[in-house]
């Protein structure tokens, strides 16, 4: 969450649903966000996970981060 | 076999009455012998190009799936007899098996493409190093005679998309080789795009189709604007488009001005005028295709704007080469590194750059082998990255200075239409010194008085060509400002019948009388044809 609120300090990421739908992440945003993910859960975001369902909302997000966990 | 011949038309007219009268579980076997004909009318000699790749991705794809399904099986079967290190030991030896195959059919592919497309332009770089050595003219390579086969570039990129897609499992394969012909082959997105994903395509193009009169009559209108578009239009911008650039010597100053903004018109006429056809072919048939724009003029920056122009290859770049390179295990080091050793600022930007530049690299040359195209690629790179950077301070000032409203962002728009056509001058001239010294010539040569002086009557148009352009333009910016609210077809649907037959009816006559055909005018290719 921390990582989402310094990409975009103005968007609630709490209840934000459509974040690549609506285009507020960027496929710049999103690959800033797979480093840090990455380098943060010592997992790796592949580019087969970057779909929009993974990346519409933060809780997404969290689910595939724990899948790959799981995975790992 | 051009879309704007009376062949073309005739042609599609007969698969129209054919493939409402076939029992409809043939509607797809039709096609595909109305896309191989089609293809064969082009050239009978590209067959071959088009066929292997079809052969060698269909068969490279199954490979790979059933690799797939075999570790899921296994994995299942002996989910508790494995350890945890042994699973993931076979899951990588299986995963190296597919890695291995997909590379194969990676690599023929885009050889092939790299053959027919860059030897030439490679031969060519040679022998002017060669001759920059001082070695003589004896030892000059000569060219080859390589005919680029019609559509290589859409359909390679197309069948590697699937391609990719089979490989990371979010479709699965074709099974049936005629249905995946199809896919590759599919006449209407052939010679220019847009280039469909398997996973979208697939849904409407093996469905049975009955005739609907309404989906039917709305392909059919797009498929007139699109004309309209081209034949009005583009084609009649052509000849003024053809005299600028034909003679840079002749035409510098105001007229370089000129000639982005009758280029920014005629290509976008042409290519969006094309992608209406083809989309309102397939509609026609009962089959949907992804958009390929989002008017894009209309954006506010560089970055919305490739957005919204050609948006399936801008798509493809990102999905298949940005972002493999960018979450690749060398740039996730490669980040790691620069974030320890540059900061946090610089280091999260620089991984990201140099994939851009990638990207933007295989753009230009996509487009064309040729240096005016990757010169205009690492142009739009190097705004790109330049706006990307100086982003915090643009908030700042549009904050500062409440820079929201509405003259500020019709300045925008304009900026940015500037900003392309200034970048497409290099596709325009296609050569990078000429294009360099023809946009100096704007700050240098002092003719603006040919704006208005009677000068641009002396382009090949008449008085009555700029008229019926400036109309048409009009037309154009009028439909895209409807539809941000909407389809416009389904509005003039919902009027009452006089009036849409008029409406329709008068369209259609505008494309036959005012088209651009006849003397000193000709159909020509469209633009995208050729990449």
């Amino acid at each position: 969450m921390e990582i989402l609120q310094d990409l975009h300090p103005d968007v609630d990421f709490e209840t934000e649903e459509h974040l690549v739908d609506d285009k507020i992440l960027d496929s710049f945003d999103i690959v800033s966000l797979i480093a840090e993910i990455n380098d943060n859960f010592d997992i790796a975001i592949t580019a087969k996970d970057i779909l929009p369902e993974n990346f519409n909302s933060a809780q997404a997000l969290y689910e595939l981060i724990r899948r790959l966990e799981e995975e790992a | 076999m051009l879309f704007t011949s009376y062949a073309f038309l005739g042609f599609v007219a007969v698969l129209f009455l054919l493939y409402y009268i076939v029992p409809r579980r043939w509607q797809w076997g039709l096609l595909l012998g109305a896309s191989y004909l089609f293809y064969a009318l082009a050239g009978t000699e590209y067959l071959a190009y088009i066929l292997v790749t079809t052969v060698t991705v269909y068969y490279t794809a199954l490979r790979i799936e059933r690799n797939a399904d075999r570790q899921t099986g296994y994995l299942k079967e002996h989910k508790n007899e494995l350890t945890k290190e042994e699973k993931k030991a076979y899951k990588d030896r299986q995963k190296s098996i597919r890695l291995r195959w997909i590379l194969a059919g990676l690599l023929l592919n885009l050889g092939i493409l790299a053959v027919v497309k860059y030897t030439n332009f490679a031969i060519a770089n040679l022998n002017g190093l060669l001759h920059a050595f001082g070695k003589g003219e004896s030892r000059q390579l000569s060219f080859l005679d390589l005919a680029l086969p019609l559509g290589i570039s859409f359909y390679t990129f197309q069948a590697l998309g699937y391609l990719i897609d089979v490989y990371r499992g979010t479709v699965r394969a074709q099974r049936n080789f005629f249905r995946f012909a199809l896919f590759v082959s599919f006449f209407p997105q052939l010679v220019q795009g847009p280039i469909s994903r398997f996973g979208d395509l697939s849904q409407t193009l093996y469905a049975e189709h009955a005739f609907d009169k309404k989906t039917f009559s709305f392909g059919l209108q797009r498929i007139l604007w699109g004309y309209f578009k081209k034949l009005v239009i583009a084609d009649r911008m052509l000849v003024g488009v053809n005299a600028l650039i034909g003679d840079p010597e002749a035409y510098q100053g105001a007229w370089v001005l000129v000639g982005m903004f009758f280029y920014a018109c005629e290509l976008y006429a042409d290519f969006t005028g094309g992608i209406d056809i083809t989309i309102g072919i397939a509609q026609t048939l009962g089959i949907t295709l992804q958009e390929n724009f989002e008017r894009p003029f209309f954006s506010r920056s560089l970055k919305e704007y490739w957005r919204r122009w050609h948006i399936t290859m801008g798509t493809w770049f990102r999905d298949y080469i940005f972002y493999p390179i960018s979450v690749c295990k060398f740039m996730q080091k490669f980040n790691k590194a620069c974030r320890r050793y540059l900061g946090e600022a610089v280091g999260k930007r620089l991984p990201v750059y140099l994939s851009s530049f990638v990207v933007w690299f295989a753009t230009g040359i996509w487009h064309g082998a040729s240096w005016n195209f990757i010169v205009w690629g690492l142009g739009n790179w190097a705004v790109l990255m330049v706006s990307e950077t100086l982003e915090p301070l643009y908030d700042r000032f549009h904050q500062r200075f409440g820079a929201g409203g509405k003259a500020y962002r019709l300045f925008e728009v304009v900026r940015t239409f500037l900003l392309v056509s200034a970048l497409r001058t290099f596709d325009c001239y296609r050569s990078v010194p000429v294009t360099f010294r023809m946009f100096g010539t704007l700050f240098t040569a002092r003719n603006w008085n040919i704006l208005w002086d009677g000068s641009l009557l002396g382009l090949g148009l008449s008085l009555l060509d700029y008229g019926i352009l400036a109309v048409g333009v009009l037309m154009l910016v009028s439909v895209s400002l409807l539809q941000r609210h909407g389809s416009v077809r389904e509005r003039i649907f919902a009027k009452p019948y006089p009036l849409r037959f008029v409406l329709w009816y008068g369209l259609f006559l505008t494309v036959l009388l005012m088209g651009a055909y006849g003397v000193g005018y000709d159909a020509s290719q469209f633009i995208y044809n050729q990449f």
